[in-house]
């Protein structure tokens, strides 16, 4: 077997209890342009249990083959049950690359599945390209922490896989009218394969309990100016699954509660992004959110010491250009 | 000649600072306004053998050595000199001497619960009229059959309302001055014995410092530390080993003030430069910077001289009387450094300095480490 | 029971600092550190073993100074600790790394292998469950809560929006995450007893018996191409425009950037 009789790019279309999750039409999105590229086949393929409406929305978003292994015993995901599936339809087919998203599920599922072909994996891909020289998947990912950035290949094995996290690249526009061909596969699977027993299974509200955890903290401070108006602030913060903070001026005047006071006298965050509102930016701030991964400032005021500090300075009124963001992002959602 | 630590010593400090980064550091200023003793953390430090360090496991303690617990001592109080104290004094003070001067009875008795952080401990020698002059000692132990009987007060002792187990020292025979003194071990429940004034204090405020009052306190004659007699020169020796806690108390809120200075002065901007561009400040810290590694190296040397079993009581007095000074002048110049915002609540600094004045105070003034030290060098 | 914990040395990405005027990346004076995950499973090891008595062993694979990070685990209260350690394991992927461990995990007895479900330097996540896939048992990933059952492990699985509890007979292989527990700290008294009494064993590749084609860069399927720094923090870009215009700007900056 040579690398050149595998063919294809796969994209592990990813359900949780028969609801077909957005990061499959995702990866069909970018995996459509990578198989256009390399003039392969792009198939999705689904495990689950009553999969007519799922197998339409692979579809209409952008396959050009769907598989499906239809089965109660893979309405629910178990690692045993997804890995004899795939892995002995990636021997019989052959692909050359299969996409799994980054989900809870993709992590636990990917290295399974490529330990089993033994093959590489790269996980967390930000941007995927071919290599001109030699058709290579060139697989680029954080590294060191997401202190640097990798280009990684898998050159003498196949499949190339790759896990992608939500949200990283788009799908398709929905296209009802298209049409691919599918195939119902027989499924080998057992209650014996699998050796997990699932007793129950619990959806929680994620209730957070220490600001400090918050990967995207909205800030304000003396700038906002009273206490109702921190309620917009509120709504930028939902929006983004994110959550309030403010500095020791918003504690002080009763505008946020003390436990989410960030600052020299209050916590010491890292989230991923710091959006700072009415905030000058005072080293005693400084010193509670300087670490942040990506800091935006919003203050009226250009010369503030926290637009020097800032990622993103933005010189305006927050309260007229939140508003705008809320929107901005709602409108990005319901696409 | 070796200046690096041990493997051994080194995950202590490891150890040492994360549990202070992580446990000490948060509540140390809310402790120092509102005089709350660090209750959980004491506990916390107990299941971790830190009260322990030095001792034999035999007696429950962590089977290390003096330079380890010198180190654990600098480490705490790099975040919070009450908490170190907590410790130092229960260790050295109290744990100390009935380790040194104990029978097997009353180690096992005794020693195995301040080892293992069960019970803290306190030392009694101070007086109202035997402060430095410690010879002067007017609590009185009278024999009686199976039992002596303890009358008098000491004060300004660390733990006092917080100690279950006390080394007392008191005079049983004053025909004789500091040869009649002889040292006790006495129970907190003990008829006759009472925990009197509770002081309220510049720095080191949430611990525990208190006046200890004998009315006819009962102590059993199995109680008695050592000989008697021999209490005088058994606290002095006490207080030697004493020193080198409090010494690397010292030690550490000059590294702690040091450390909080360097941070201030990379992130401060005046007349548009950070503080750490001017060479005034520069000269400032770069003196700092050789006194607290001066104090260290003669903090560990004290500490290394004990564990090799050579006399140390010079070389203790030596750190003492260096690092509470240094500690002194460097948390002074550090809040100088920070300017109006050092001398606020703002920042730990003011805090760090009111905690480092009663370092060149207790466990014998400066004054008292100089004379330890003229004595030696003139004899 | 015999519990083996899987453990990464890796540098504290999180003190990582840039170089203001290269842009690269400072990686002389960052502490080594144990993996922030491997903690967790090595806490809920000890766990097991303060309430039921387990028999706790660390191994690792890594350079000889990460014989430190075990030292770390034996004053925690680890049992016993194995450094696979050998040139010839050098510049290793995920997979390469799974098959050392491994060829060293099959030395052992175990009930119960526990590991970080990511390590803080790769963030791949791969290597527990590459694990246990070579050794051919079942694995449950993201796990927050662990109690022993009869002939096996109740286990409380994380999943995004909830969680899944599961039933597993031994031997499993088991991915911890920070919600797992909160790790103790080292304990004083094992600092000095364990150089007293223990030491950390050292394997090479010969002393595993693994198949050298099978390791370092030679069984590695995937290769590092090329590696470059992101961009400098800190370079504010100054934003004056209207509302509309500076919102869509910044909504724009956040999607670029993956936030959104």
């Amino acid at each position: 077997m040579s690398i050149a009789d595998y063919k294809g790019v796969w994209v592990f279309a990813e359900q949780r209890d028969g609801v077909l999750q957005k990061i499959a039409l995702e990866l069909l999105g970018e995996g459509s342009r990578i198989a256009t590229k390399l003039g392969m086949e792009l198939t999705a393929v689904l495990l689950g249990d009553k999969t007519d409406d799922m197998v339409k929305e692979l579809v209409a978003y952008g396959a050009d083959k769907v598989i499906v292994a239809e089965s109660p015993l893979l309405n629910h995901f178990s690692t045993d049950g997804y890995a004899k599936v795939i892995t002995e339809l990636a021997n019989e087919r052959k692909p050359s690359i299969i996409f799994v998203g980054a989900s809870y599920l993709g992590r636990d599922l990917g290295p399974r599945l490529s330990a089993r072909l033994t093959t590489g994996l790269v996980a967390d891909c930000t941007s995927l390209d071919i290599d001109p020289e030699n058709s290579n998947l060139m697989m680029t990912r954080p590294a060191f922490g997401g202190n640097l950035m990798a280009t990684i290949v898998c050159g003498d094995h196949r499949p190339q896989m790759a896990t992608v996290r939500p949200g990283v690249f788009e799908k398709l526009d929905r296209d009802a009218s298209r049409t691919c061909p599918v195939e119902k596969i027989t499924v080998n699977l057992t209650e014996a394969d699998i050796r997990t027993n699932t007793t129950e299974v619990i959806k929680v509200a994620q209730v957070l309990a220490d600001i400090a955890d918050a990967n995207i903290i909205v800030s304000g401070g003396r700038g906002v100016g009273a206490k109702e108006n921190f309620a917009v602030l509120e709504t930028l913060a939902e929006v983004l699954g994110g959550v309030i903070g403010g500095s020791r001026a918003a504690v002080e005047n009763g505008w946020v509660d003390k436990s989410l006071q960030v600052g020299q006298t209050g916590k010491t965050v890292r989230p991923n992004v710091y959006i700072a509102c009415g905030i000058s930016g005072q080293i005693q701030h400084l010193a509670g959110m300087s670490e942040s991964d990506y800091i935006i400032a919003i203050n009226k005021d250009a010369s503030a010491p926290i637009m020097k500090v800032a990622n993103l300075a933005i010189a305006g009124d927050y309260s007229k250009i939140i508003p705008e963001m809320v929107a901005k992002i709602n409108e990005l959602k319901a696409k | 000649m070796d200046f690096t630590l041990t493997k051994q010593q080194e995950l202590v400090r490891q150890m040492v600072r994360e549990f202070t980064i992580n446990e000490v550091e948060p509540i140390a200023a809310d402790i120092d306004v509102t005089e709350r003793f660090p209750i959980e953390n004491i506990e916390k430090m107990a299941k971790n053998d830190m009260f322990g360090i030095p001792f034999a496991t035999k007696y429950g303690g962590a089977g290390g050595d003096y330079v380890s617990y010198a180190i654990c001592i600098e480490e705490l109080s790099k975040a919070c000199a009450t908490t170190s104290v907590i410790v130092s004094a229960s260790s050295s003070l109290c744990a100390g001497p009935i380790d040194a001067f104990g029978t097997e009875e009353q180690k096992m008795k005794y020693l195995v619960p301040l080892c293992k952080g069960e019970k803290l401990g306190a030392f009694g020698l101070t007086e109202p009229n035997a402060g430095t002059d410690a010879s002067g000692q007017q609590t009185v132990a009278v024999l009686d059959g199976d039992h002596y009987v303890l009358n008098g007060s000491k004060i300004f002792i660390t733990n006092g309302g917080v100690a279950e187990t006390f080394v007392i020292a008191a005079m049983t025979d004053k025909s004789k001055g500091t040869r009649g003194i002889s040292m006790f071990i006495v129970e907190k429940d003990f008829p006759g014995f009472s925990i009197g004034k509770v002081e309220e204090k510049m720095g080191i405020r949430a611990s525990s410092t208190t006046e200890l009052v004998f009315t006819d306190c009962i102590v059993p004659k199995e109680n008695l530390l050592g000989k008697e007699g021999k209490g005088f020169s058994m606290a002095m020796q006490t207080l030697d080993s004493g020193r080198i806690g409090v010494a690397s108390q010292a030690l550490g809120i000059a590294e702690g003030a040091l450390e909080e200075a360097r941070k201030y002065m990379k992130e401060r901007k005046q007349f548009g430069k950070p503080l750490s561009a001017f060479q005034g400040l520069q000269w400032m810290v770069a003196e700092l910077d050789v006194k607290v590694e001066c104090a260290q190296l003669l903090v560990y040397k004290a500490a290394a001289s004990k564990d090799a079993g050579l006399p140390y009581g010079v070389a203790a007095a030596r750190a003492k009387l260096f690092a509470a000074e240094t500690a002194m002048e460097v948390t002074t110049k550090v809040v100088q450094i920070f300017g109006g915002y050092g001398y606020t609540k703002e920042y730990p600094v003011e805090r760090m300095m009111r905690d480092a004045k009663i370092t060149e105070i207790y466990e014998g003034t400066s004054q008292v480490q100089k004379m330890v030290i003229a004595a030696n060098f003139l004899k | 029971m015999n519990i083996v914990v899987c453990l990464k040395q890796v540098p504290d990405t999180n003190e990582v600092k840039i170089d203001a005027k290269t842009g690269t990346l400072i990686r002389e004076g960052v502490p080594s550190i144990i993996n922030p995950d491997d903690k967790n499973a090595l806490e809920e090891a000890l766990r097991l073993k303060d309430t039921d008595g387990a028999h706790v062993t660390v191994v690792s694979m890594g350079p000889p100074q990460a014989e430190k990070a075990l030292r770390e685990s034996l004053a925690m209260g680890a049992d016993e600790a194995i450094l696979v350690s050998d040139r010839a394991f050098a510049g290793a992927d995920t997979l390469a790394t799974s098959n050392a461990l491994v060829a060293a995990i099959k030395k052992l007895d175990y009930d119960v292998i526990f590991a970080g479900r990511q390590a803080i330097d790769g963030d791949t996540a791969q290597v527990g469950p590459e694990i246990a896939e070579l050794l051919g048992i079942p694995q449950i990933t993201y796990v927050e809560k662990v109690d022993i059952i009869a002939g096996g492990l109740k286990v409380q699985k994380a999943w995004e929006d909830g969680y899944e509890t599961i039933e597993v007979k031994t031997p499993v292989l088991l991915t911890a995450i920070k919600e797992l527990n909160e790790p103790r700290y080292m304990n004083i008294k094992n600092i000095f007893e364990m150089y007293a009494n223990k030491e950390v064993k050292v394997w090479s590749a010969d002393d595993i018996g693994a198949n050298k084609e099978l390791l370092g860069l030679k069984g590695s399927p995937t290769k590092v191409k090329k590696s470059m720094t992101k961009e400098a923090k800190g370079q504010a870009e100054l934003v004056e425009l209207p509302p509309k215009e500076a919102a869509q700007f910044v909504v724009s900056k956040l999607k670029e950037n993956h936030f959104i």
